[in-house]
């Protein structure tokens, strides 16, 4: 029998380490991290954009009207003369800025709502289930012209109206979530023990439902923003002047026939964009669904 | 026939309950009708008396009750701004529309269904990551940019379809179909990657039942298992999604009628909302989220011919 090694001690560090790496680690690819990589610099560009030493979004110099990439513009000027790079990485703020707070209203909102419907159930929950219903009979873009119509265009009011899409999506994935955990044992455990309904919400059922309502987020950015630069493309988000991508491609349009790279260009960083959010978000929800089955 | 019954009263409830949202919803828009019809700098009398023509001194549960009441005999109002019947309005649009959500769907679906049975025959494949993998790219690409990228390749650069433009079918049907087929492609893609996606999750899912395991022990020919035995069963839930995504159809449609100048509802509905016309976009979105609730019922009856299990179990 061979001799039993004494198991090596491990640093606190060392073991978070690993941890990290069990998480993000294995498997994920290079695709992966480029994109990850992509949508830092998407983020760091709508943070920064005021500070990045670009030039003026929205100084019109006739001279360089569209004028091609890799000329007197890095990725050109469009049909104003305008820097195209400049109002990218202005744009970026409008697409990062919605996409994280109508996607946060629709989570809280509707996760809120989705956890109490599916944990009391009763009245409540086939009355919330009809309200979404009907809701949702609404074609999205009809209900979001009306509310934008009601509640106006500056950044805040589209990132309400867009996040109020989500709030029927977000409702049926916690009120599904929290259906399932409501049966395990250590909910009726906490039951049993007597203790409050808040504390079985808050310590039991919404540390379980949180996980894939989070997973659900990235995708759901990515459909934000393609819901913002559809609005942005009829003309109805974010007024101008503040650039935004949707509203470039649009203007892109009327220059399709002479100079490309003017919807080209936001086209392909919008759909780089979205591509990455949807795949990140993917493959974190299937690795997330992995580790729960593992439990 | 017992289960359409039964399920009677939750559609009416459903459509009541649609038509008090959308008055509601209009209603509650900004502006004042009767300012909006005569414009700014009129009389404050004249206002008031197209207020009290129009019936806006009256509550407002009042003016729904009778709202509704002649939208069910087919009678929407008339448009202030246009002067024309809001009912005649969306009818005569209404073709284009149709036409244009059809031919979506059904290219959606002729492409959807044989790449899903390839994918999932051979899944895990080169082949099924390629087919997959272009699907994902798909879906991360707004119908907008799709339009626009198709006017490029087709019409401008190739010039094989006009841009814009619309020749009703009645009066050249090749010269329609040309003319439709560029916004029909570009609202089948979105749909189309969707589609594929839930079919191959599904069609995984059931070639690995039994019954296709003993299928395939009998010695049947793989593409007869997959169109006989396994493409039934896996369709409910592509059924149900086409119908859900129905809002995603008309959503894109009033995007794609708007950049390829089609004389669409959707197109309608987009101006008469710039153009603040009440009464035109209230027609317009009840008799589509009317129309949308229908069609779902519809699934839902054809969901039990379908599938035994739900019929009998009715």
């Amino acid at each position: 029998m061979p001799v039993k090694k004494h198991p090596k001690i491990e640093s606190r560090a060392q073991n978070f380490a690993r941890a990290l790496q069990q998480v993000f680690g294995r498997g994920f690819g290079p695709g992966f991290w480029l994109a990850v990589v992509w949508l830092l610099i998407v983020a760091f560009c709508a943070l920064f954009a005021d500070w990045l030493p670009v030039r003026d979004p929205l100084d019109p110099v006739i001279a360089n009207r569209l004028n091609g990439p890799f000329s007197t513009n890095v990725l050109g000027a469009d049909g104003l003369g305008r820097d195209i790079f400049a109002r990218l990485i202005h744009g970026a703020r409008v697409s990062v800025v919605i996409g994280l707070t109508a996607v946060s209203i629709g989570m809280i909102i509707g996760g809120a709502l989705g956890i109490i419907a599916g944990y009391f159930r009763g009245h409540f929950e086939r009355g919330l289930m009809a309200v979404l219903d009907i809701i949702l009979a609404f074609p999205w873009l009809v209900l979001l012209l009306a509310l934008v119509a009601f509640i106006g265009q500056s950044l805040f009011a589209i990132s309400v109206a867009i996040g109020f899409l989500w709030i029927p999506a977000y409702a049926r994935v916690a009120r599904a979530n929290t259906l399932s955990v409501v049966q395990r044992e250590y909910v009726l455990a906490a039951k049993a023990m007597g203790a409050s309904t808040t504390r079985i919400l808050i310590k039991e059922v919404l540390p379980n439902v949180i996980l894939p309502v989070i997973a659900y987020g990235l995708v759901a950015m990515g459909l934000v923003i393609i819901v913002e630069s559809a609005l942005a493309f009829l003309g109805l988000s974010v007024e101008a002047p503040q650039p935004t991508w949707g509203g470039m491609i649009s203007e892109g349009k009327r220059h399709l026939a002479t100079a490309v790279h003017v919807a080209l260009i936001p086209s392909v960083t919008m759909f780089l964009t979205v591509l990455s959010l949807n795949f990140v978000g993917d493959r974190l929800r299937s690795r997330f669904d992995v580790k729960e089955s593992n439990l | 026939m017992k289960l359409l019954l039964r399920k009677l009263p939750w559609l009416v409830g459903t459509l009541l309950a649609v038509s008090f949202f959308t008055f509601m919803l209009v209603s509650l828009l900004p502006g004042d009708p009767a300012v909006l019809i005569l414009g700014a700098g009129v009389s404050p009398e004249a206002i008031a008396a197209l207020r009290l023509e129009m019936g806006l001194d009256r509550p407002l549960l009042i003016r729904y009750l009778d709202w509704l009441g002649s939208a069910l005999t087919g009678d929407l109002g008339r448009s202030p701004m246009t002067g024309q019947l809001v009912m005649d309005a969306i009818l005569a649009r209404l073709p284009v529309t149709v036409q244009l959500g059809l031919m979506a769907i059904v290219i959606a679906l002729t492409f959807a269904i044989p790449l899903a049975m390839l994918s999932a025959s051979f899944a895990g494949s080169k082949l099924d990551r390629t087919i997959s993998g272009i699907g994902f790219a798909l879906m991360s690409v707004p119908g907008f940019m799709m339009a626009i990228f198709l006017i490029l390749i087709f019409a401008v650069t190739l010039g094989w379809f006009p841009a814009t433009g619309w020749i009703p079918f009645s009066v050249s049907p090749l010269a329609n179909l040309r003319n439709a087929l560029l916004p029909a492609l570009s609202l089948a893609m979105i749909e189309l990657a969707l589609y594929m996606r839930l079919l191959r999750t599904d069609l995984i899912d059931t070639l690995q039942q039994d019954y296709i395991t003993l299928a395939r022990a009998k010695g049947m020919p793989a593409w007869r298992i997959l169109t006989r035995h396994a493409l039934r069963p896996s369709s409910f839930s592509l059924l149900t999604v086409v119908g859900l995504q129905l809002g995603g159809v008309i959503s894109g449609a009033i995007i794609v009628e708007e950049i390829f100048a089609l004389p669409g509802v959707g197109r309608l509905l987009y101006q008469s909302i710039l153009q603040r016309d009440l009464l035109m976009v209230q027609g317009i979105v009840l008799f589509i989220a009317t129309a949308y609730v229908l069609v779902n019922f519809l699934v839902d009856l054809c969901y039990s011919l379908l599938d035994p299990r739900v019929r009998y179990a009715g």
